[in-house]
C-alpha cells in the first residue's frame, strides 16, 4: 500500500486569526512596537536636552497637542498591557520550591508588582516629583 | 439511559483516491455519557467501517486518540458529547501530515523525542551492589509534574511555532528533556543541552502558551520551556563571565 501523507499548510501571515488565544498572544507581542517607538522618542528627548534648554523647549512644544497626548496614552496602555501580561506569567519561568511544595504563583506575581511600584517611586523621588 | 442523535463532520482522506481531505457528515445515535471516541467507534461499527483513527486505552492515559475537535486539540476519549452543541467537527491533529482520515504521521515527533534522550543517564558508573538510587520527596516534586506527559502531541497541534518552523523541537520533547535534567539521579544534562539550548530548540519558543492550555495532563510545557531558557541563559553567563566554571 503506497503512502501519500497530506500536508496542511499554515499561513505565515494569517495564522493568528485561527484561535482567540493566538490573538491574545499577538496583542502582547504587538505592544513592543509602541514601546519601541516611545524609546526612540525618549532618545530624541535626551539628545535635544543635551543640545540645550532652547532645543529641549522647542522639542516639548513640538510634541505638545492632542495627537501627541493620544499617542502617549496609547503607549501607556500598551506598556501596561505588556507589563501585566508578562508579570502574570512569571511564576512559570521562576517557580520557587519550598520543601515538597511550590510557592503559589500569586506571591511571585505580587512580588513583581511590589518591585515595580518601588522602582517607580524611586524614579519619581530621584526626579524630584515626590 | 438517554440516547440522542449527534451530528459529526469528520475529515476523511484516502491517499489512494483523494487529492485532498474532505468532510463527511454522520448522524450517530449516542448515549448521554459518551465521549467523541465512543461516537467514532459507533460510526466504525455500525455506519462506516472504513473510518480510520487511533485509540487504545479510552481513559486519557495512552495519548493515542488526540484529534482536533471543533478546532481544539483534545483527547477524543476525554471530550464528552454533552459538552458540545450542534455539529461536532472532528479533524486530525493540526500541524502533522495526514496519513489517512484522522490518523497523522507522528515520525517527526518520535524523532525529536529520541534526540533529547528522555531517559536517565547516570552521571557516574555505579555497581548494582551499591543499591538503588535514593531520592527525597522534595527532589521528586521538583520534576514530578513534568513527568506526567503522555506524548499525546496535543501541544504540538496547538503550537503555532511548530507549525511555522517545523525544525522546532517542540513543547513535549523539550519538557521531557527538562524533566530528566531536573532529576537528582540524572547526569545527562550537558548532552541534552546541546540539543535543546539551540535555535531549533528552546529559543524557537516565543511563549505563546497554547501548549499548556491544551495539555490534558496539566504538565505545563510552557513553564518547562521558560525554565530551560532561564537555565540556559545562566549557563551562558557562567561560561562567559566565570571561565573555567562547570555548568
Amino acid at each position: 500500500m503506497s503512502r501519500r501523507p497530506f500536508v496542511r499548510l499554515v499561513s505565515g501571515t494569517r495564522w493568528y486569526f485561527g484561535h482567540p488565544r493566538y490573538l491574545r498572544y499577538m496583542s502582547r507581542e504587538v505592544t513592543c512596537i509602541f514601546i519601541g517607538a516611545f524609546a526612540l522618542l525618549l532618545l530624541r528627548a535626551v539628545e535635544r536636552l543635551s543640545a540645550g534648554q532652547a532645543a529641549y523647549a522647542s522639542f516639548l512644544a513640538a510634541i505638545a497637542g492632542p495627537w501627541s497626548a493620544l499617542g502617549l496614552s496609547l503607549v501607556v496602555i500598551f506598556a501596561l498591557h505588556n507589563a501585566v501580561s508578562w508579570f502574570n506569567v512569571t511564576p512559570k519561568a521562576l517557580p520557587v520550591q519550598i520543601g515538597e511544595g511550590f510557592l503559589p504563583g500569586g506571591f511571585i506575581v505580587a512580588a513583581h508588582y511590589a518591585a515595580w511600584i518601588l522602582v517607580s517611586l524611586a524614579v519619581l523621588l530621584f526626579a524630584g516629583v515626590l | 439511559m438517554n440516547e440522542r442523535m449527534v451530528q459529526l463532520e469528520v475529515l476523511r482522506y484516502d491517499p489512494q483516491v483523494d487529492d485532498e481531505p474532505h468532510f463527511q457528515h454522520y448522524e450517530v445515535p449516542c448515549k448521554e455519557e459518551w465521549v467523541v471516541l465512543d461516537a467514532l467507534n459507533a460510526i466504525k461499527e455500525s455506519i462506516d467501517p472504513t473510518l480510520n483513527y487511533r485509540w487504545s486505552c479510552h481513559m486519557a492515559v495512552c495519548g493515542s486518540c488526540g484529534m482536533m475537535i471543533n478546532g481544539e486539540p483534545r483527547l477524543s476519549c476525554h471530550a464528552f458529547l454533552r459538552g458540545f452543541a450542534g455539529v461536532i467537527r472532528v479533524e486530525p491533529l493540526a500541524h502533522f501530515p495526514i496519513e489517512r482520515d484522522l490518523v497523522t504521521v507522528a515520525d517527526d515527533f518520535i524523532d525529536k523525542l529520541k534526540r533529547v534522550k528522555p531517559y536517565l543517564i547516570p552521571g557516574e558508573p555505579r555497581p548494582i551492589g551499591a543499591g538503588e538510587y535514593l531520592q527525597t520527596p522534595a527532589q521528586l516534586m521538583k520534576y514530578r509534574h513534568f513527568s506526567m506527559c503522555i506524548n499525546c502531541m496535543l501541544c504540538y497541534a496547538a503550537c503555532p511555532q511548530y507549525a511555522l518552523q517545523p525544525l522546532f523541537l517542540g513543547p513535549a520533547a523539550i519538557t521531557l528533556a527538562h524533566r530528566y535534567n531536573l532529576d537528582s539521579r540524572d547526569g545527562g544534562r550537558e548532552q541534552r543541552q546541546q540539543v535543546i539550548a539551540t535555535d531549533e530548540g528552546v529559543w524557537e519558543c516565543s511563549f505563546v502558551g497554547a501548549c499548556s492550555e491544551v495539555c490534558p495532563k496539566a504538565v505545563d510545557p510552557a513553564a518547562a520551556l521558560q525554565q530551560v531558557k532561564v537555565a540556559s541563559t545562566l549557563d551562558w553567563f557562567r561560561e562567559h563571565l566565570l571561565p573555567g566554571s562547570a555548568t
